[in-house]
């Protein structure tokens, strides 16, 4: 996305808000739905919008685990890192993942298909171990059926 | 549990869906729209109402439908088995046996909802609609007797509203449990031109999603409650501070405030009442701490969520310094009830001290997950043996974890503690959100503490020194002790910080996040010691002081072990005794988890 129809992505979000502090975090919630990120052109036009500085709107979108400064994959993987996955084996079923998709999390695999992320607890807890993919949810994973579910999201093959 | 049946009225017949998050997750959509075509189908839609709800907290065997008045309950239903449903249950009225719960205990298939030990044992007031009514119209709850306990509170005085509320004892239910009607009496006499109301939706810590079910499955509970507190304080404006992680809780709550201003029950004179109240929601962007009620107001007005001292509290200055009361998600749903039948009935039920009930989230090495709600006062063995259905895979039942990361983790020997506020916190635990995380003998104990030490410490807002440098070093203290590097002093040294910490921190997270490590040190401490003196962990779950084996003499050579192993450690013939490669082993007890034999043995 080129920087002028970025720019208009997020002006477009600015225009449903008024210039008050309270809509600091809904406008980075905003924005970062429609770009999947948040490049330093939101923080930039966010901060000149609600009259506070570009370090200060920062600052509060770094603190907050919600918002990321990269562009995501095309898949969302988020692994469930709540107490019940972790008793009922959360972390093998994560070292699993990364070894799939050869990535940590907080990254993106090389072809830009996958995101790596973790979670803490979802409230699927009846479900542990779970991960999600996008939307969908994933229930009582067991560490070998992890290249079939991942296989699964628009047939990936693997890295 | 009481049933309210809300059908229209020229049908004799209900199926209820649930689509909580749990059973959403496995094809409830579809099982809920091919329902409805497989009725109308059968042409049975002149009898037969089809609706969906929120969860009714038997997660364990979702999807679930649920055939009213007979009180017929299918379990782990899938979108295939719609069809004999519609024709064997439904059209010739015999029930698909094979889809209804299997008593463990009996071996039989039971034929009603109501005689689940499930559900029969449970008490159910906050979540008296969960799973009866569908949350996204405001009709079903209005027929079981909605709003009106806000309509009773608005013909009374508000100081009549908070005694009555006092009167209760209801206490909140978000953990610290401060009594819920001398909150708003605080609040009320504050004098202001603006207070506000905040319901914590906030519930972060991991293991409990009751306030989630509530405002899925009965979000205008929720808004009832907050217009009674509202009317007690004089406050005229509302917000519901939902978690990010919960988007249909977040659409539910929306729909269900749309739904009551157009109805006029939000809005200007409420009820043709004197009284404006009006809701906004808030999404909230993933910080833990956000469920402290400062950090709660901080993050609502834009800023980083980082907790202030208190005093001044929140009933003086609160959100944008404006007096404002701050309830959980849990309290609020019992207040349209208290409004409605009385605090002297509300006050019947539970302990001295601790009145009403609570709900669980029942989670980990149990039988049946999902939801409970009993008196105050419940043992944790009835809530783990009797409701849950004890431990699985007749393995040994070794804590129970209560409170989430300011929680503790409680042995066997509490397992008949009545539990209450006053009781949980006696044995060091706290009674928290309602996380109930069950462990048997193959969960490791540092383990345990070292993971919440891991969350607290990520979730530090760093704002004090205790808290953010305390929960650094404890939890470097037991990732030593768990890789191996574990030394006998280093124990002693977790006391110490941990004390320090509880003492010195500014807000709850850091009073209460070296619970975790205080309490499996004082009930599991030979556990620590094997770690840091034999160099072993005797649940087997650290890797650095473990190696697996395979019994030569109990192993059938059924090739479980070897289909589970991620790293293809595993060979041998079939039908013989199989070996393990050392080298290539990771030691994540894969094949101890698949194993039927208890053939997989730990050093």
């Amino acid at each position: 996305m080129d920087t002028s129809s970025t720019n208009n992505e997020i002006d477009s979000v600015l225009k449903d808000y008024d210039e008050k502090r309270e809509n600091l975090i809904p406008l980075l919630q905003g924005v970062q739905e429609r770009l999947t990120y948040l490049p330093p052109e939101a923080i930039e036009r966010i901060a000149a919008h609600l009259g506070l500085s570009e370090n200060d709107v920062f600052g509060v979108a770094t603190f907050y685990s919600q918002f990321r400064f990269q562009p995501r994959g095309k898949h969302n993987v988020r692994v469930c890192q709540g107490t019940a996955c972790h008793v009922m084996g959360g972390a093998r079923v994560l070292e699993q993942i990364i070894k799939q998709l050869g990535v940590e999390p907080g990254q993106t695999t090389e072809d830009g298909r996958f995101t790596l992320e973790t979670v803490n607890c979802i409230g699927a807890c009846a479900l542990a171990p779970a991960m999600f993919v996008d939307k969908d949810t994933h229930g009582r994973i067991k560490p070998e059926k992890i290249a079939e579910i991942l296989n699964g999201v628009g047939n990936y093959t693997g890295t | 549990m009481e049933s309210a049946i809300i059908l229209e009225p020229e049908k004799d017949r209900l199926v209820l869906v649930c689509r909580g998050t749990g059973c959403e997750s496995q094809k409830a959509k579809l099982i809920f729209s091919n329902l409805q075509k497989e009725v109308d189908k059968a042409g049975l839609g002149g009898s037969v109402e089809v609706k969906f709800t929120g969860c009714h907290g038997f997660c364990q065997q979702g999807p679930t439908v649920m055939i009213m008045p007979a009180g017929t309950f299918y379990c782990n239903v899938s979108p295939e088995d719609i069809a004999e449903i519609v024709e064997t249950g439904l059209q010739k009225g015999k029930p698909v046996e094979r889809l209804l719960f299997l008593d463990p205990k009996t071996k039989d298939r039971v034929l009603n909802f109501r005689d689940m030990e499930y559900f029969s044992r449970q008490r159910r007031i906050v979540l008296r609609n969960c799973g009866l009514i569908n949350p996204e119209k405001i009709d079903d709850y209005l027929a079981v007797g909605g709003y009106e306990g806000i309509k009773k509170a608005l013909k009374m005085k508000q100081q009549e509203v908070i005694d009555e509320m006092k009167r209760s004892g209801l206490r909140g239910r978000g953990g610290a449990g401060f009594p819920t009607g001398i909150k708003w009496e605080f609040c009320n006499r504050s004098v202001a031109d603006q207070k506000y109301i905040i319901c914590n939706g906030d519930e972060g810590d991991p293991g409990a999603f009751m306030d989630r079910a509530v405002l899925e499955s009965d979000p205008h509970s929720v808004l009832e409650g907050m217009m009674v507190a509202g009317y007690a304080i004089g406050a005229t404006k509302g917000y519901v501070y939902v978690r990010a992680e919960y988007p249909m809780a977040y659409e539910r709550t929306l729909t269900a405030i749309d739904q009551a201003r157009k109805r006029g029950f939000l809005g200007e004179n409420v009820f043709a009442s004197d009284f404006s109240f009006d809701i906004k929601v808030k999404l909230g962007a993933g910080a833990f701490v956000c469920g402290e009620e400062t950090a709660l107001m901080a993050s609502i007005e834009g800023r980083r969520g980082m907790p202030n001292p208190r005093p001044p509290f929140p009933a003086v200055i609160g959100l944008f310094g404006k007096p404002t009361n701050i309830n959980n998600v849990e309290t609020l749903a019992n207040i349209p009830v208290i409004m409605t039948r009385g605090g002297d009935w509300f006050a019947s039920i539970g302990t001295e001290r601790s009145k009403g009930t609570k709900v669980f989230a029942l989670a980990g090495k149990i039988s049946y997950t999902g939801l409970v709600e009993n008196p105050m006062g419940t043992p944790l063995r009835d809530i783990i043996e009797g409701i849950g259905g004890g431990i699985p895979n007749k393995r040994k039942f070794k804590a129970a974890q209560t409170g989430g990361p300011s929680g503790g983790c409680l042995p066997a020997r509490y397992l008949d503690l009545p539990i209450d506020y006053e009781s949980l916190a006696s044995v060091g635990s706290i009674m928290g959100s309602g996380g109930l995380i069950v462990m048997d003998d193959r969960t490791c104990m540092v383990d345990i503490a070292r993971y919440f030490l891991r969350f607290t410490r990520d979730e530090s807002c760093g704002k004090c020194v205790p808290c953010r440098m305390g929960t650094q070093h404890l939890l470097r203290i037991l990732t030593d002790i768990c890789e191996g590097r574990g030394a006998p002093e280093q124990i002693q040294q977790l006391q110490l910080i941990a004390d320090t910490v509880k003492k010195g921190s500014l807000c709850g997270l850091g009073q209460t996040c070296p619970n975790p490590v205080l309490t499996t040190l004082q009930y599991f401490e030979d556990e620590y010691r094997a770690h840091v003196e034999d160099k072993k962990c005797p649940a087997g779950v650290c890797r650095a002081l473990i190696s697996f084996s395979i019994d030569q003499t109990t192993c059938t050579g059924c090739g479980a072990c070897a289909r589970a192993c991620p790293v293809e450690a595993i060979s041998g013939e079939k039908k013989k005794p199989h070996q393990i490669d050392q080298e290539i082993c990771i030691r994540c007890g894969s094949c101890r988890t698949a194993c039927k034999f208890e053939s997989i043995i730990v050093d």
